[in-house]
């Protein structure tokens, strides 16, 4: 910026114009990429908590596998744009094996126990976490970023759109059109529905139940892998780093409403815009206040989160 | 309703994750024993030392190379015969990046293994929560990282930079490259707010702007917000108190704005060597840092410690200036020890005032009255190859101020 901007105390309240527009747009950016990445963590927990009604609390740690699977990819294949080509497909197929995995040998017999799931689901998690470091080390490992994702696109008027945000903000666009229209058209996304509207009559009609729900795990979990391939372009890769996660996770599905998707997008980039701005004005730690804050008066007014899904389930 | 239902049992969840996260934090402070010291255990053919690092979690980045470090000084120490004839036995411990289990961790060195002396700790919250237990103990903390002065215990030797050794020579030197204005990020804990407290006081007494600060919780990695506020702020230069891995997202971040070191330098304080190759040089080319030993500083003593650190962990690892710091604090205590004729923690700090030691980055003398080090400070700017190079030195040893007695602008702090 020019010299004048020496004399003017740059707190965004106290200066107009072009950089006050300036400004605006690119929180508004980063509101909607914090959106984006919120929408990736939270889009499987959205099918199997959200339409299967698991708790399952080893779903950060399945965000977590996504990211080292592109870290060991890295390792594999060296050209940094390659590799996390390659990681997207792979990631979701490893993450989506553990929550098979994880549905097959103790979820399926606690369906009827939500408090146990939950209970067992975090066991898997701390088993999961203790795996990576005894596998990867206790210190976070980092990937490269391939060189396109590292820069930014500037538009008119100093405006700039970072490459990495830009390419996560793709990735969770694509995954929720893919997620919908599975759910809409395919005959897998018909079944997934049936069982959750009404799980018994969806039984009655010959609708294999038991494999339609591993089938929702499968995608659910593999989701989460995504976006732990995503989190690498941010970063670092650790251990804990789906602890920090899973809470944001449940939030925006509990806010969102439970059993469809629409809530949990509109609630991902309510939340990230408002903690953009939150921060913006105050601090980070004051605008995490702030969102916690607006998720308890939202929920007192509407428990049932922002949409519901009317259902002739009897539950 | 099942749903209903399951978002309760959902909330009961999240309060027992809490509850238990409150429990950890509350109860794991030391219990109220009164002892008058638990002398070290040294009736043997060694001497036990404690070394205490965080070798998981977010600050494990940074503490591992310090661990090692470590390691490095005590096999060089019992190769040459150890101190007073004893062979130096390590008891490692990890702090996992959590100040209540440095405080366990430390009592439990001192009490139960008996150690003659602990080495470690890495960021400030940590040394503020083991402080007491070694008071309480009467027990010895070398303690080998720049850290943000105002603090002086008799049970503590720091082996690194005090504020007037490193954070005021930066500013020195961004001053003399004509910056008038500054942003200043931090992470969220006792380090990075009395630094830039101090960089305020600086600011003020030398015409400089601070256009902004603002925290990030350690472990964050979200800087989208924190960038743009850099940006906006036109701000010549940016001061990073940053600590660990959260410098990852934040350089990825920066990058990604456009923002380089020749538009908007940003000058370090906790990022060296090791952190520089695993945050990737292609973010850091061109940036600042300022400590008191780089691995290209020149001399004999730290080729020997270069060549012998390389030649133990690896030629592609780095030594950076906590290692040397902490890799100089175990040769101190050796120093001290020696002079005192015993390992009894009184005896080894009254013999600690006017010990020097050819250290890989120049002479270092230890000051009693403060129980701080003498040193150099240096200003480096990021190579391509990850290493530092050195752009600027005080010339001399700078003598430790821990509060600042000497420059009066800072009259009001503390």
């Amino acid at each position: 910026m020019g010299p004048g901007g020496a004399t003017a105390r740059a707190h965004p309240h106290q200066q107009f114009g072009v950089r006050t527009v300036t400004v605006l747009i690119g929180q508004l950016f980063t509101g909607v990429s914090i959106g984006a990445v919120l929408l990736l963590i939270a889009l499987g927990l959205a099918l199997t908590f959200g339409q299967m009604g698991v708790i399952n609390m080893a779903h950060g740690e399945f965000i977590m596998a996504g990211a080292y699977t592109t870290y060991v990819l890295q390792q594999v294949i060296t050209a940094a744009g390659w590799s996390l080509l390659i990681a997207l497909p792979v990631a979701f197929v490893v993450a989506g094996a553990m929550g098979v995995l994880l549905e097959f040998l103790l979820i399926r017999r606690l369906y009827a126990r939500p408090l146990d799931t939950l209970l067992v689901t975090w066991g898997v998690s701390l088993i999961l976490q203790q795996l990576a470091r005894d596998i990867f080390g206790s210190p976070n490992v980092q990937t490269r970023a391939p060189e396109l994702l590292t820069g930014n696109i500037a538009l008119p008027g100093g405006i700039t759109v970072a490459n990495n945000r830009l390419f996560i903000l793709a990735l969770a666009g694509g995954a929720v059109v893919a997620l919908t229209l599975a759910l809409r058209v395919t005959p897998l996304g018909r079944r997934i529905r049936a069982v959750v509207q009404n799980r018994d009559l969806a039984a009655v009609s010959g609708i294999p139940t038991a494999r339609v729900d591993r089938m929702t795990f499968f995608i659910g979990s593999g989701l989460a892998g995504i976006a732990g391939v995503a989190l690498t372009l941010l970063g670092p890769i650790g251990p804990t780093m789906g602890t920090n996660l899973i809470i944001d996770a449940f939030l925006v599905v509990v806010v969102g409403g439970i059993g469809q998707l629409k809530g949990t997008v509109i609630v991902a980039f309510a939340l990230g815009v408002l903690q953009a701005t939150g921060e913006y004005l105050t601090t980070l730690s004051v605008a995490k206040v702030m969102v916690f804050i607006a998720i308890v008066a939202f929920l007192q007014w509407r428990p049932q989160g922002l949409f519901t899904l009317r259902t002739r389930s009897l539950a | 309703m099942t749903l209903i239902r399951g978002r309760r049992i959902l909330a009961g969840a999240m309060t027992l994750v809490a509850a238990a996260a409150l429990a950890a934090c509350g109860s794991k402070t030391t219990d109220g024993n009164t002892s008058a010291g638990v002398a070290a255990d040294v009736s043997g053919d060694t001497v036990k030392v404690g070394l205490l690092n965080s070798l998981s979690g977010t600050m494990a980045i940074s503490e591992v190379t310090v661990r090692d470090a470590i390691m490095l000084a005590i096999e060089e120490i019992n190769a040459a015969g150890g101190v007073l004839d004893k062979k130096i036995e390590p008891v490692g411990e990890d702090g996992a990046s959590d100040w209540p289990t440095f405080a366990e961790k430390a009592e439990k060195l001192i009490r139960e293994d008996r150690v003659a002396a602990v080495f470690g700790c890495w960021t400030s919250a940590s040394r503020k929560a083991v402080k007491p237990v070694f008071e309480k103990n009467k027990a010895l903390l070398f303690y080998p990282v720049q850290y943000e002065g105002l603090e002086q215990s008799p049970y503590i030797f720091y082996t690194g930079a005090t504020t007037n050794q490193q954070i005021v020579p930066g500013l020195d030197y961004l001053k003399a490259q004509g910056a008038t204005s500054l942003y200043l990020v931090g992470s969220d804990y006792v380090f990075p707010r009395t630094a830039n407290k101090i960089i305020k006081a600086y600011a003020e007494a030398n015409g400089m702007k601070v256009l902004g600060e603002d925290y990030a919780p350690l472990g964050s990695t979200e800087f989208g917000t924190i960038t743009n506020k850099v940006k906006s702020s036109g701000a010549d230069a940016v001061f990073n108190t940053l600590n660990g891995d959260s410098n990852v997202a934040f350089f990825k971040e920066y990058k990604s704005a456009g923002l380089t070191a020749a538009t908007m330098p940003v000058v370090s304080v906790s990022i060296a060597e090791e952190e520089v190759k695993s945050i990737g040089t292609q973010y850091l080319e061109g940036q600042l840092t300022a400590w008191n030993y780089y691995q290209t500083t020149p001399g004999a003593a730290n080729e020997k410690f270069v060549a012998a650190y390389k030649a133990k962990y690896g030629a592609d690892k780095p030594t950076s200036d906590p290692m040397e710091a902490a890799y100089v604090s175990v040769y101190l205590w050796k120093a001290m020890v020696e002079k005192a004729g015993t390992f009894d923690v009184e005896k080894v700090r009254e013999a600690s005032d006017g010990i020097t030691f050819e250290a890989p980055e120049g002479l270092v003398t230890v000051d009693g009255a403060t129980q701080h080090i003498a040193k150099t400070a240096r200003v480096g700017k990021v190579g391509a190859d990850g290493l530092i190079t050195e752009v600027w030195n005080s010339g001399q040893p700078i003598t430790p101020d821990p509060y600042l007695k000497s420059y009066p602008w800072a009259g009001g702090l503390s």
